[in-house]
C-alpha cells in the first residue's frame, strides 16, 4: 500500500471564537483534516499552528484540543465521573481543582445525576454529552467535533444541536465540527468550509454558501432537494433555453460575460413559484410528483425529459399530472460557467 | 392449535444419541475412578467394570505420598508443587507479553509491527522438536538451563504467537476512537493500556488463563527437557510413577496418581466453562 495524498494545497485558518463547519460527502478529507488537527494523524508536509503554536509535529495532548467522536469513544470500565476527569488525572491535576471542573461540567450539561454510572447505562444521547464534558473539563482552546451527532436519532439530534450551539454561546471557545449533514452545518456555524476530494470548495458563512454558492457542487450539496440546474446560454442580457428563459440582466456577474456564453442557471426550488400568470411566466412543465414535506411541499416538474424541483408553502396535489406555468425569482438565481463549473 | 408435542422420535432419537456421546466419553473416567478406590486384590480378579466391593482411599494417599519415582518414594505431590511454581509465573507473564504485544500492534502500529507479527505466527507453525536443541544449548549458554527460570521463560516464549493472536483480535475489535480519545486525554503506551485496555480485557484474560493454564500443566516434553531434576512437572512424574514398577502394577495407585494430576485443568474447566464462552464469543458484542 503506497502514500495516498488525501489533503493538498489546503489553507484554512479558523478565527478564535468561531464555529467552523467542515462540510462534504464522503471521502473528502474532511475526517482526515481534523485528526490532522489533533494530532492522531502525521502529516506529510505543511504547517499547523493553533493559538500562534506550531504545533504540526506535537504530541495531541499538547495541543491544547478536545474532541469528539462520532462513537462516543467513551471508556467503558470507568463511570461517567471516572470518564469526565481521566485527561485531568494524567496530567496531574490537583484532586480539588478535578472535582470543581467536573462539577461544573456535569453541570452544564445536565448530567450530575449520572456521575456514578458507567456508559453503558446511558442513553446515546447522554453518552455524547459525556463525550463532550470530557473536552470541555480539558479547557481546550480548540474544540473538534467528528460527526458528533451522526450516531443519534432525528429527534435527539436536533436537541444535542440545539444544546452545541447554546453550548458555543456559552463558551465563546474555537470550535471545528465535522458533518457530511448540511442542516447541521447551516444551522450551527459561523463559516463553513464545504470540502470536496480534499480540497475546500468556498467558505464563508451560511447564507453566503447557500445564497451565493462559489460553484456547482456547493449549490448542489446544499439544500434539500438540492439547486435547480438549467443548461442554456446568454443572449442580450437574457438567460436562454429550451425550456426556460428569464432576465438575468440585473445579475451581479464577478466578471462580464460573452454573449451568446453557454451557462447553467442555477435556481433553488423555494424561488420557483406555480402561481404565474401566463405574460409573466418563465416556462412550462408537467407535474409529475409531489412530496408532502409537513411544512411545505416539493413539487417535481418534467421540464421536456429534466427534473425542476419546486417549494412552496401551498398544498400542489391537485397539479398533479397538469401542465403549469411557473415563474423565478431572477434576482436570485446563480450562473455558473457551462465548463469550469463555476459561478460568473 | 396444538403445542408440539415435547417427545417426538426426532428428539428422542436426538437424546439417545447424546446420551451414547456421553458415556462413551465418559467410560475411560469411570473405569479410572473405580479401579482407583478398589484394592489391588479386587483388581486381580479382572472385572474391569465392576463396582468395588470395598472402597478404600489407600491407593490415593500412597499415589500422593508414597508412590515411588525411581529410587525416591516420595509420591507426586513434589511434581505437583514444581507444576504450581511453574505454570504461576509462565501463564501471568505469557498472557502479559501477549497482551501488550496484541495492543501495540492494534493500535501503535509499529512500522515493522506486520512483519514481526507475521514471524511470530510462523514460529508458532515451527515444531517444538526442531527447536529443542538449538534452545537447550542457548539457555546453557546462559545458564538457564535446567534452572525454574528457563522452563518459565521456555512457556513464556512458546505461549507467546498464540496470546498475541488472541489479544491482538480482541483488540481490533476495540473502535480505534476509544485509543485516539485516550491520547487526546493525555494517555501514554504504558498508562493507556494499563488503565484502559487491559480492564476491557478481563472476557479475553480469562480465556487466555484457560488455555495457558491447561497447555502448562499438561505440558510434558518442554517440562522433561528444560526444568531440571529439581523442577520436574507432575505430568513427568506421572510418567515416572507408572513406569516405576517394583513387582506388580499397582494399577490403583497408577490411576489415582493420573486422576490427581488432571484435576487442575479439570477444575479449571468445570469452574471456567461458562467464562470461557463468554470469553470467545465478547469479541462479537459491544460494549
Amino acid at each position: 500500500m503506497g502514500p495516498v495524498s488525501i489533503l493538498q494545497g489546503l489553507d484554512l485558518e479558523v478565527h478564535p471564537g468561531e464555529f467552523l463547519v467542515l462540510l462534504g460527502p464522503s471521502g473528502c478529507g474532511k475526517s482526515t483534516l481534523l485528526h490532522s488537527i489533533a494530532g492522531l494523524l502525521d502529516v506529510t508536509g505543511g504547517r499547523i499552528e493553533i493559538g500562534g503554536h506550531d504545533v504540526t509535529w506535537a504530541d495531541p495532548k499538547d495541543r491544547s484540543i478536545g474532541m469528539v467522536f462520532q462513537s462516543y469513544a467513551l471508556y467503558p470500565t470507568m463511570n461517567v465521573e471516572r470518564n469526565l476527569s481521566f485527561g485531568l488525572r494524567i496530567n496531574g491535576t490537583p484532586k480539588a481543582e478535578i472535582d470543581k471542573r467536573v462539577q461544573r461540567a456535569a453541570q452544564m450539561l445536565q448530567l450530575t445525576e449520572l456521575l456514578k454510572r458507567k456508559p453503558a447505562q446511558l442513553s446515546g444521547g447522554q453518552r455524547q454529552r459525556v463525550a463532550i464534558g470530557r473536552a470541555l473539563v480539558r479547557q481546550a482552546e480548540v474544540f473538534l467535533f467528528d460527526e458528533p451527532l451522526s450516531n443519534l436519532d432525528a429527534k435527539l439530534r436536533t436537541e444535542l444541536r440545539r444544546e452545541l450551539k447554546q453550548l458555543h454561546k456559552a463558551l465563546g471557545s474555537t470550535m471545528i465540527y465535522v458533518t457530511h449533514d448540511q442542516v447541521e452545518a447551516l444551522t450551527l456555524a459561523s463559516r463553513i468550509a464545504v470540502m470536496k476530494d480534499g480540497r475546500i470548495q468556498q467558505i464563508d458563512t451560511p447564507a453566503e454558501i447557500y445564497n451565493r454558492p462559489a460553484n456547482m457542487f456547493v449549490a448542489g450539496f446544499l439544500g434539500a432537494p438540492g439547486m435547480n440546474f438549467v443548461e442554456g446560454r446568454l443572449q442580450g442580457g437574457r438567460f436562454v433555453s429550451e425550456a426556460l428563459s428569464a432576465d438575468v440582466s440585473r445579475y451581479l456577474f464577478e466578471q462580464a460575460p460573452q454573449d451568446g456564453q453557454p451557462v447553467v442557471l442555477g435556481i433553488r426550488p423555494e424561488h420557483i413559484a406555480l402561481d404565474a400568470a401566463d405574460g409573466e411566466a418563465h416556462g412550462r412543465g408537467t407535474v409529475s410528483l409531489v412530496e408532502p414535506m409537513g411544512a411545505h411541499w416539493v413539487t417535481w416538474l418534467d421540464l421536456q425529459g429534466r427534473p425542476l424541483a419546486v417549494q412552496s408553502v401551498s398544498n400542489t396535489e391537485a397539479l398533479l399530472d397538469r401542465q403549469v406555468a411557473f415563474r423565478i425569482d431572477a434576482a436570485r438565481v446563480s450562473l455558473f460557467d457551462a465548463e469550469s463549473q463555476r459561478r460568473l | 392449535m396444538k403445542r408440539p408435542a415435547r417427545l417426538s422420535p426426532a428428539r428422542i432419537g436426538l437424546y439417545a444419541f447424546l446420551l451414547g456421546a456421553a458415556a462413551f466419553f465418559l467410560l475411560p473416567l469411570y473405569v479410572m475412578l473405580i479401579t482407583s478406590v478398589k484394592p489391588m486384590e479386587e483388581i486381580r480378579l479382572g472385572h474391569l467394570f465392576a463396582l468395588p466391593r470395598s472402597v478404600t482411599l489407600e491407593p490415593w494417599a500412597t499415589a500422593w505420598q508414597a508412590a515411588c519415582t525411581g529410587l525416591q518414594c516420595d509420591g507426586i505431590r513434589g511434581g505437583f508443587w514444581n507444576s504450581v511454581a511453574i505454570v504461576l509465573p509462565s501463564t501471568v507473564l505469557s498472557i502479559l507479553m501477549g497482551a501488550i504485544n496484541g495492543y501495540a500492534l492494534s493500535f501503535w502500529k509499529p512500522r515493522i509491527g506486520q512483519w514481526f507479527f507475521t514471524v511470530l505466527l510462523l514460529g508458532a507453525f515451527v515444531p517444538y522438536q526442531v527447536l529443542m536443541f538449538p534452545l537447550v544449548r542457548a539457555f546453557a549458554t546462559v545458564s538457564l538451563y535446567g534452572t525454574l527460570p528457563g522452563i518459565v521463560l521456555i512457556h513464556t516464549i512458546f505461549g507467546m504467537p498464540v496470546m498475541t493472536l488472541l489479544f491482538r483480535n480482541y483488540y481490533a475489535s476495540v473502535p480505534g476512537e476509544l485509543f485516539k480519545a485516550a491520547r487526546i486525554d493525555g494517555g501514554g503506551f504504558w498508562r493507556i493500556f494499563f488503565q484502559l485496555m487491559l480492564p476491557m480485557s478481563v472476557p479475553i484474560i480469562v480465556v487466555a488463563v484457560i488455555m495457558q493454564v491447561t497447555n502448562i500443566w499438561n505440558d510434558f516434553i518442554l517440562g522433561l527437557v528444560f526444568a531440571g531434576r529439581e523442577h520436574l512437572p507432575m505430568t513427568v512424574q506421572l510418567n515416572n510413577i507408572i513406569n516405576t514398577t517394583t513387582g506388580e502394577r499397582l494399577y490403583n495407585v497408577n490411576m489415582a496418581a493420573t486422576l490427581l494430576t488432571s484435576l487442575v485443568p479439570l477444575v479449571i474447566y468445570l469452574v471456567s466453562g461458562r467464562w470461557f464462552v463468554r470469553g470467545i464469543a465478547a469479541g462479537a458484542v459491544k460494549g
